[in-house]
């Protein structure tokens, strides 16, 4: 993000020198060739691909394909389970997003106070970003299991309380606390990163003038991880949007009557679990479409009310 | 040690130059199967024992861990050109597959390599879910198997219904005097359309779609039976009673589980299941297994197969085509029938398999009890066109409509009618555009 700018900055003179650097204008092609290659062989090939087929009726085994123009996307559009699957998508991604950010947020600004045993709490708190999605969605399926998990104390509370399995509501719940687990650790580093860099004078200066502790997070410390923040809620709702395909297939397979039908699961089961090579390649246009929309927002409008430094 | 090296080394080269001589003399051709954990151990050791049977050709076999994958993997392999010679695939997938037009059918593949198959040895419930609409097989039956209902004997002794009932009016009676005793779970049920909906339809002998359930054409619509619809609507008031509790996987504890651990006392599920209930049951469980229940005054008409076919596919070198006839003509003897009996909770294919099972005391051998009413059930009648199979296409996912407009009725997000009509109507959509994917197409 900061070398984004970075690069900006080169226009102009400086960019002449650099430029100079390369006697002939093939070699700093062929330095970039083999990134370019990868790009191209594992990214424009498959959409490509995906282009051609969201625009045909593409038969599984290869036996031919009729041209259909817009059908698979006017077919997607006036399908009420696909709109369905687009606000549950929203849901999962801004809740999960906010939750992970905040918890995230509130273990740092700890760890960084040097609370008790923080050195320890650090470690332990980096570590879920190593697991798997799968091994964290069968977790979570014994935790929030209705007979038998952490969460079954409410049936026996109030019966029928809790059932993920049946209740769409307990069931987005679920996925959405779980999702949040996931990314919290991978928040945390970054929170921490950027609390640290906080130069220690300047919160001293703010202890010296009688500012608390709460204080000096308000004032200081969360206005100044403006920029982590904004990085995080990038990352962290993109990802939403893309990788929760793991987690869903072990939770919940999309259901309970759709209640949890994310937009990549759908994509998944309509295309590979259900062979309609067509309507799931026009759906992966459309949420690429929604990415780039959702990153573009984020770097155009949100990007320019930060300040750095 | 130099001489040690050299001897080392001499050594290695002589035993893979052994190992490289036989096997150039066997022709390798290669199977991909779906099934997985202990029936994937079965499928292994076919692989094995066909290849100590003869040393003229070399099955490799691959686990894709699920029928799903299988097929997946199978298409994206096609496409590549790197497909194996013969794959196993799920009873749904056959539509798609006999559309395709890229396998070499069963019938051919054998004559043209010396095989001669009597092909109506083969139980015609069985064989006529994968034949043309005229008869003709083109896969072969492999693990098969047809739903059937588990029955808590011991949990329904206490309200006088030990044996397993015929009906439903007996079930639901039984299953109410249950649930006055405090039984938390007379009745559970899943999401799962192929023994709750389908088989449902063919027992009762009720279409599920028009031109005889897609075989006459990919014009085919499907219908909602109208005791279908009753019999839903059964299973919601039932449910709202307490006589009826929803087991998936993602609840926890599917359906399975929850029958052998003695929670619930009552399921519909696959025959195949019988084995890991045997072996996983509760300490004191008393199971017995019953056909799937009717409804009074409607005639039984025999159950559909389920389970998995083997398809041998185009493009392979001929020799291969050699190997995979062979494994197939291994396959169908009755001995390897009999061991995938008895390793498996799968039921025999052909006649004379079943005959010899049966003359071998099998079935009348403690754990094997009951299992012997799938056979019972699949051999009632004839099939008919209502319960010779299904040849509607995206039939996956129909499946899965099925089960989450079950699931919105089930939790109440709207009724069991409107749910029904959804689904009718949703498949049909799904129907459609399967045709229009296949157009100018004709199913063998």
């Amino acid at each position: 993000m900061t070398g984004a700018r970075g690069f900006r900055r080169i226009d102009g003179e400086e960019n002449l020198e650099r430029r100079a650097t390369f006697r002939t204008p093939l070699l700093p092609w062929l330095l970039v060739l083999p990134q370019l290659l990868i790009i191209f062989v594992f990214f424009y090939w498959p959409t490509g691909e995906a282009f051609v087929w969201a625009f045909t009726l593409e038969q599984p085994w290869g036996g031919g394909r009729e041209w259909v123009g817009w059908q698979n996307f006017f077919e997607v559009f006036n399908s009420a389970h696909y709109w369905s699957s687009v606000k549950v998508s929203i849901v999962y991604a801004v809740g999960t997003s906010i939750l992970a950010i905040g918890a995230a947020l509130l273990l740092a600004l700890f760890v960084d106070r040097e609370v008790r045993g923080s050195r320890h709490w650090r470690v332990a708190l980096i570590w879920p970003y190593a697991i798997a999605a799968p091994a964290i969605g069968m977790i979570f399926r014994f935790v929030f299991d209705a007979r038998a998990g952490i969460f079954s104390v409410l049936n026996t509370i109030s019966p029928n309380a809790w059932d993920p399995s049946l209740n769409g509501t307990h069931a987005m719940l679920m996925l959405i606390l779980a999702g949040a687990w996931q990314l919290v650790a991978y928040n945390f580093v970054f929170f921490l990163a950027g609390l640290q860099s906080i130069p220690r004078a300047l919160t001293e200066a703010a202890a010296m003038d009688g500012a608390g502790p709460m204080r000096r997070m308000r004032d200081i410390q969360v206005p100044l991880l403006a920029p982590t923040f904004f990085f995080l809620l990038v990352i962290n709702l993109t990802d939403s949007f893309t990788n929760s395909f793991g987690l869903v297939d072990i939770m919940t397979a999309g259901g309970p009557a759709r209640a949890t039908d994310l937009m990549v699961y759908k994509i998944y089961a309509d295309g590979f679990k259900g062979l309609d090579y067509s309507g799931a390649a026009a759906q992966s246009i459309v949420l690429m479409g929604l990415m780039v929309l959702l990153t573009f927002v984020q770097f155009r409008f949100v990007e320019r009310k930060m300040h750095y430094r | 040690m130099k001489f040690k090296i050299a001897a080392l080394a001499a050594g290695l080269a002589l035993s893979f130059g052994a190992h490289d001589a036989e096997a150039q003399t066997r022709t390798r051709f290669t199977w991909w199967y779906g099934l997985s954990g202990q029936l994937g151990e079965v499928m292994e050791s076919y692989c094995k024992n066909f290849n100590a049977s003869q040393n003229e050709f070399e099955i490799v076999c691959t686990n894709q861990n699920s029928y799903d994958r299988a097929l997946q993997n199978t298409i994206a392999a096609f496409r590549a050109g790197e497909h194996p010679t013969m794959v196993q695939v799920y009873d749904v997938g056959t539509t798609d597959l006999m559309l395709s037009g890229q396998y070499l059918p069963a019938r051919q593949l054998m004559s043209e390599n010396g095989y001669s198959v009597q092909w109506d040895n083969y139980i015609s419930s069985v064989g006529n879910y994968y034949a043309t609409s005229k008869g003709e097989m083109l896969s072969f039956p492999f693990n098969s198997s047809t739903a059937v209902m588990y029955w808590n004997a011991g949990a329904y002794r206490a309200v006088g219904q030990e044996k397993p009932p015929e009906t439903w009016e007996e079930v639901e009676k039984a299953a109410r005097a249950l649930k006055a005793q405090g039984h938390a779970c007379p009745i559970a049920i899943d999401f799962d359309s192929w023994q709750h909906w389908e088989q449902f339809n063919a027992i009762h002998n009720l279409p599920m779609a028009t031109q005889q359930n897609g075989f006459g054409g990919l014009n085919a619509e499907l219908q909602i039976a109208p005791l279908f619809r009753r019999h839903a609507n059964n299973l919601i008031a039932w449910q709202k009673e307490g006589l009826i509790q929803i087991r998936t996987p993602q609840g926890g504890r599917g359906l399975a589980d929850s029958f052998a651990q003695g929670e619930c006392a009552m399921m519909m599920a696959s025959i195949a299941n019988h084995v890991a209930i045997g072996r996983t049951a509760k300490a004191d469980l008393q199971w017995s297994v019953g056909m799937l229940p009717l409804y009074a005054g409607h005639n039984r008409t025999n159950s559909m197969v389920g389970g998995a076919s083997l398809w041998v596919l185009k493009g392979r070198p001929a020799a291969e085509y050699k190997g995979a006839a062979a494994f197939l003509a291994f396959i169908a003897k009755p001995e390897q029938e009999q061991f995938m009996v008895s390793n498996t909770g799968y039921i025999p294919v052909t006649r004379t398999g079943f005959e010899s099972i049966k003359a071998s005391g099998f079935y009348d051998q403690p754990q094997n009890r009951g299992r012997e009413v799938a056979m019972t059930s699949l051999l009632v009648t004839e099939p008919t066109e209502n319960s010779r199979g299904l040849r509607l296409g995206n039939f996956t996912q129909i499946r899965a409509l099925y089960a989450n407009e079950m699931a919105a009725a089930f939790s109440g997000q709207k009724t069991m009618d409107q749910a029904l009509n959804d689904l009718q109507a949703e498949s049909n959509r799904l129907l459609r555009r399967f045709e229009q994917t296949y157009r100018g197409r004709q199913l063998p």
